[in-house]
């Protein structure tokens, strides 16, 4: 009951400052780099594919800006047959 | 030449005309030649808060499509004689503003004016990414509410990334004012406080413009809040705000209501 009261008591505003904190992190990346991201996303993706048939899909660029380091990561998923031939 | 202020929110309905015309005016009524420009074509608002939707003759497609001199299409405030209007087009859309077109009058606008204010449309198309092209400041309208700050961060980003300032790798100044704030409610925590809308959003804060009844009123009666009502509170966080812009230091305080004496004490036993 006192753990209740106190928890109502604590009002909602911390839990949109939460929610906002935490979809704003990601939504900074998703929107934020749009431009710089989709152009490398698409030239890289022109370099594989001039060597290997690669799934669209089976793709991942995520870019993460820190406050003095920001990484690009690309994930790619090469299909079967490339690690045959390896 | 001008500064041109951009006043723009992403979200709808958070205050932009309302600011633009607060500002607009309490600029003007510092001496200032200002001219407010509404930048909604299709749904132009900002004629109604001035009080001047009867005076309307040209708009803003007529001169960027050359079919009236920027002259014949600003109207001049009856009260104030150094603020000016130039409408939106009520009828025809956005597609109607051309790149050049907007460029050519914001400089026109730029040689005749101190100050000139864009007030955007709301969302993140081409009416509002025209509106903050040219701008050298900008206002972020934004209420303490998960979505608005949420569509104000978007906005940020593209005045970082949109704007010609930007383009250019030139300093875009950004402000935040922050309006239908309730100290109270903050105070209670049913309501998201100053310090955190800053922490999120990151952009310094011009003014707080707390939640009032006068700026409906000043609404109905087509009169800018800081004309209208200048002793209110809303109208006293619009003069700060203005004073501010022109570069004096102004403490920041979140202007209240004159309170009765039975007011002011149940207040201050709340906070």
């Amino acid at each position: 009951m006192n753990l209740l009261s106190f928890l109502s008591r604590r009002g909602t505003a911390p839990v949109a400052r939460e929610r906002l904190q935490i979809l704003l992190a990601h939504e900074r990346t998703a929107f934020g780099n749009s431009d710089l991201v989709a152009v490398l996303r698409e030239e890289i993706l022109a370099v594989i594919a001039k060597h290997v048939a690669i799934d669209q899909d089976k793709v991942k660029i995520t870019m993460e800006r820190g406050n003095s380091v920001s990484t690009l990561e690309i994930d790619v998923e090469l299909p079967k047959a490339v690690h045959q031939a390896a | 030449m001008a500064k041109i202020i951009v006043v723009t929110s992403g979200k709808g309905g958070v205050g932009k005309t309302t600011t633009t015309a607060a500002l607009g005016a309490a600029l003007a009524q510092a001496g200032q030649n200002v001219c407010v420009v509404d930048f909604d074509v299709g749904l132009r608002n900002l004629d109604l808060i001035m009080g001047a939707e009867r005076r309307v003759v040209y708009d803003l497609i007529n001169v960027v499509q050359g079919d009236a001199k920027l002259t014949q299409a600003l109207i001049r405030d009856k009260r104030l004689d150094t603020l000016a209007l130039l409408p939106a087009s009520q009828t025809r859309d956005k597609d109607a503003l051309t790149d050049e077109g907007v460029a050519r009058v914001i400089g026109e606008l730029r040689e005749k004016f101190d100050w000139v204010i864009c007030d955007s449309p709301a969302g993140i198309e081409r009416g509002a990414t025209l509106a903050m092209r040219h701008a050298d400041i900008a206002v972020v309208v934004t209420n303490p509410e998960v979505s608005s700050v949420r569509d104000s961060d978007r906005i940020i980003g593209l005045l970082d990334s949109k704007t010609e300032r930007a383009e250019k790798g030139e300093h875009l100044e950004k402000h935040l004012i922050l309006t239908r704030y309730d100290p109270g409610r903050a105070e209670r925590g049913e309501m998201l406080k100053i310090e955190d809308v800053l922490e999120i959003l990151s952009i310094p804060l011009l003014a707080v413009v707390p939640e009032s009844e006068e700026v409906l009123k000043a609404s109905n009666l087509g009169s800018p809040v800081t004309l209208n009502a200048p002793q209110s509170a809303p109208a006293r966080a619009y003069i700060d705000a203005v004073r501010r812009l022109r570069g004096e230091t102004v403490e920041m305080i979140v202007p209240s209501e004159k309170r009765s004496l039975l007011g002011k004490l149940f207040t201050r036993r709340a906070a």
